[in-house]
């Protein structure tokens, strides 16, 4: 298995305390970078088959990441490289995986949307949409059984947000008043379909009201409003008070998958949010504002290159997995 | 003129009951829908109306007599002599009226008072791989599954059970009778309806590393969930590159239920068998149904359990004492020379029962109970067929893409010069299951189809 040495957090960020900007500029820079790579390597053929890019989102993955406590598990879809990054896997081990080769996370046996760390606290990467939330539901679940304190993140996307099972979910999570964060990333667009073409109500912080869960929209864009909001959320699930819904205005910048052409939307509208409402641009401005030089940002700038390139290179060096692999890992004993 | 109350049944293998409590005693005057007494089986009690007015001539069974069989005649009533309704046909003779038996329990299980016409008795168990000296206990498959249950909830803290009506109603079909009262509601969890929704977080629970038991209702009803038990709980493993295990168990009763129709009647066990990641389980008696759920239990893996309702008022000798029966083997449950038979779960009784008709006409037939049909135990069968040169694989299901397809192909693999005659299918007919009794009947695998499979088999006619 891919080395599990690199991309470690620093000491505390888990910990609840102040947010560490700086740390936050670092996790989503490294995203937006891992991300622009896969999307090269997609290109060159390296990649193959589905590969769903968070470009845009990253604000989200990291900000929530910052109410996480030790034991905390996060599950999502299969739009997921940027909460495995956040959530501190290796990512030369999912670049890998995206290649499809040995040193994988999944041993080249899971691809682009299904990685899993249970050592990090991540369950998955689920090619279903909606799937996810039932196995949060049950994560969750667990928790509460064994009385462990520890809270679920559990992320879906405004597509998702239709599915049935989502309020099954949300049913039981409520009756049981299970420790569970529902992250709901609405960026607007399920594949093709805006939102407004696929809801009845499009306001979906609301959906949990008639389950008594309470929820509230957030700012998707700005991390230090998605970790604030992350860890008032985090706090009450954990109280034993229940579930709580928080609903990530964003936006993707890139196609639903490698192969979508985006032809419903215009350029201009992704043009106008990149613009005026990226993340990461946004808080270098208020970084520089507060006094950090601009130094300091190229330097973290430099980094996350050389992990990401060091990524890249260990997963196109790194071997196929060896034949006998096909007919491993179907069961336990 | 007077008329007879019958013993009722509550459901399709309720043989018996207690007569729990009389609420009328001779000379009483009832009308109709009047609970003149209380009934109870080891499943659930009922109370019994009357279906016509008229006084009460005489209670011919005491209250709290146990056993009373089905269709004992428990009191008789006078016509509606000392009623001011005159306009009230009589019973005519020859119209028996039941008792109609007033369920206390969910719709889903209030099936009628029928058996299927092939039920015979339970078919003769040999005990061949019991431990020697056991203690042999009668236990229902009911509660055989149950004791497997509470066995290993008591072993192993991370085991617990959830699903529809399994705590405090005990479950639908009385097989979690006890098990919310020792362990309580944070391992014995009454869900929602919402199949979809909680084999997922059974799914997500046992990635925590918990070992849930999931029940479906049915395993129609599973339907709802097969998204998850598929692509959640069978493929995980492999597509985390062995990092997540899923240790759960699926479990509920699988097959053709009596006289619910095509939504409520339907053998799943070649639509699992199908999936890789995915064991699957069919026992028949109770000792099979005790010994291979608490190895599913145990196992690392998904395990989708089918149980059969018809058995599961059943008795078997049950060994006591710690009890395992390994996934993965079949067992021989009579041994011949003339032709090999397979069959799982309540089809097991049947074959016994036809093996016992051919071998008055002359033909000693093998009958392998499968038990598991992922991982499929091929070398028993093909040993035996080089032994029988013939097959009859017998499924309750639907003969396509099916289980007895699959054991034919494996046949043709590997005993392929050994055959003496074309291998022969015994299914459901190829129509959705029928409501009609007749044409249920005559839609399901028999004990007399499996006799002609075999004579065919055997070019005798």
């Amino acid at each position: 298995m891919a080395g599990k040495t690199a991309a470690k957090k620093p000491e505390g960020r888990n910990s609840g305390g102040d947010a560490d900007l700086l740390a936050f500029y670092r996790d989503m820079l490294l995203i937006r970078r891992f991300e622009e790579r896969a999307g090269q390597l997609y290109g060159m053929g390296l990649i193959g088959g589905f590969c769903h890019l968070y470009i845009g989102q990253e604000a989200i993955a990291v900000g929530v990441e910052h109410a996480r406590a030790k034991g905390d598990q996060v599950i999502t879809a299969y739009r997921d490289h940027g909460h495995m990054l956040a959530a501190g896997m290796d990512p030369r081990g999912v670049m890998a995986e995206l290649t499809g080769r040995a040193g994988g996370s999944s041993r080249g046996k899971g691809g682009s949307m299904h990685m899993f760390s249970p050592e990090t606290g991540f369950y998955g990467g689920h090619g279903i949409v909606g799937a996810q939330v039932s196995l949060g539901t049950g994560l969750a679940l667990a928790n509460r059984n064994m009385g462990n304190g520890a809270v679920t993140f559990c992320y879906f996307g405004d597509g998702a947000a239709n599915q049935g099972q989502v309020y099954e979910s949300f049913n039981m999570a409520e009756l049981w008043r299970l420790p569970i964060v529902f992250v709901i990333e609405n960026n607007q667009y399920a594949m093709g379909t805006s939102i407004e073409r696929a809801s009845a109500e499009t306001h979906l912080y609301k959906r949990g009201a008639s389950f008594l869960i309470p929820g509230e929209e957030v700012d998707g864009m700005d991390v230090e409003i998605v970790a604030a909001a992350a860890k008032k959320a985090a706090a009450h699930a954990r109280s034993g008070t229940g579930p709580y819904i928080l609903e990530m205005k964003t936006y993707r910048y890139r196609g639903h998958s490698m192969s979508d052409p985006a032809k419903y939307r215009t350029r201009e509208e992704v043009d106008e949010v990149r613009k005026t409402r990226d993340p990461i641009d946004h808080l270098a401005e208020h970084l520089e504002k507060q006094g950090v030089r601009e130094d300091a940002l190229k330097i973290i700038d430099a980094e996350v290159k050389a992990i990401v390139a060091e990524a890249v290179e260990f997963a196109k060096a790194s071997p196929e997995p060896d034949p006998r692999e096909l007919y491993t890992d179907v069961y336990g004993a | 003129m007077s008329q007879d109350i019958l013993m009722p049944a509550l459901s399709p293998t309720m043989e018996e009951g207690t007569l729990a409590k009389w609420l009328v005693k001779p000379g009483d005057a009832v009308r109709s829908g009047d609970v003149i007494a209380e009934i109870e089986t080891d499943k659930a009690t009922m109370e019994v109306e009357a279906v016509d007015e008229g006084k009460v001539e005489a209670l011919l069974v005491d209250a709290g007599t146990e056993k009373v069989k089905v269709g004992t005649v428990i009191a008789r009533l006078s016509g509606g002599a000392s009623f001011e309704t005159p306009a009230a046909p009589a019973p005519q003779d020859d119209v028996k009226p039941e008792p109609a038996p007033k369920v206390d329990h969910a719709e889903r299980d209030a099936l009628p008072p029928k058996r299927h016409p092939e039920e015979g008795a339970p078919a003769p168990v040999s005990k061949d791989d019991f431990p020697t000296g056991a203690k042999l206990t009668k236990t229902s498959v009911r509660d055989a599954l149950r004791d497997a249950m509470a066995e290993e909830m008591r072993a192993d803290p991370r085991v617990f059970l959830m699903g529809e009506e399994v705590a405090q109603y005990q479950g639908a079909y009385k097989v979690s009778r006890g098990l919310l009262e020792e362990f309580g509601d944070k391992r014995v969890i009454d869900t929602p309806i919402t199949e979809h929704g909680f084999a997922g977080a059974g799914v997500g629970a046992a990635m925590a590393g918990l070992r849930p038991i999931v029940e479906f209702m049915t395993w129609n009803f599973a339907m709802q969930a097969i998204d998850q038990i598929i692509n959640s709980a069978a493929k995980t493993r492999y597509m985390s590159g062995g990092q997540i295990s899923v240790p759960i168990v699926f479990r509920g009763p699988n097959g053709a239920a009596a006289r619910v129709a095509a939504q409520h009647s339907q053998d799943y066990a070649s639509w699992y068998a199908h999936v890789p990641g995915l064991k699957v389980v069919v026992p028949y008696d109770a000792a099979d149904a005790k010994g291979l759920l608490k190895s599913a239990i145990r196992d690392p893996n998904p395990v989708v359990f089918l149980e059969h309702e018809m058995l599961y008022g059943q008795e078997f000798d049950v060994p006591e004492g710690e009890w395992l029966v390994p996934i993965g083997k079949a067992r021989v449950r009579r041994t011949g020379k003339d032709v090999t038979i397979t069959a799982y779960s309540r089809m097991v009784g049947l074959a016994l029962q036809a093996a016992e008709v051919l071998a008055g006409e002359g033909i000693e037939a093998e009958v392998i109970d499968l038990r598991t049909l992922r991982p499929l135990d091929s070398a028993t069968i093909i040993d035996s067929v080089k032994k029988t040169h013939r097959i009859v694989a017998v499924e309750e299901g639907w003969a396509p893409m099916g289980v007895g397809a699959e054991i034919i192909a494996r046949v043709i693999e590997g005993a392929f010069d050994w055959l003496d005659a074309p291998p022969a299918r015994v299914s459901q007919e190829d129509v959705p299951m029928p409501y009609a009794a007749n044409l249920e009947a005559l839609s399901l695998p028999s004990v007399d189809k499996i006799v002609k499979a075999g004579k065919a088999v055997c070019y005798r006619s």
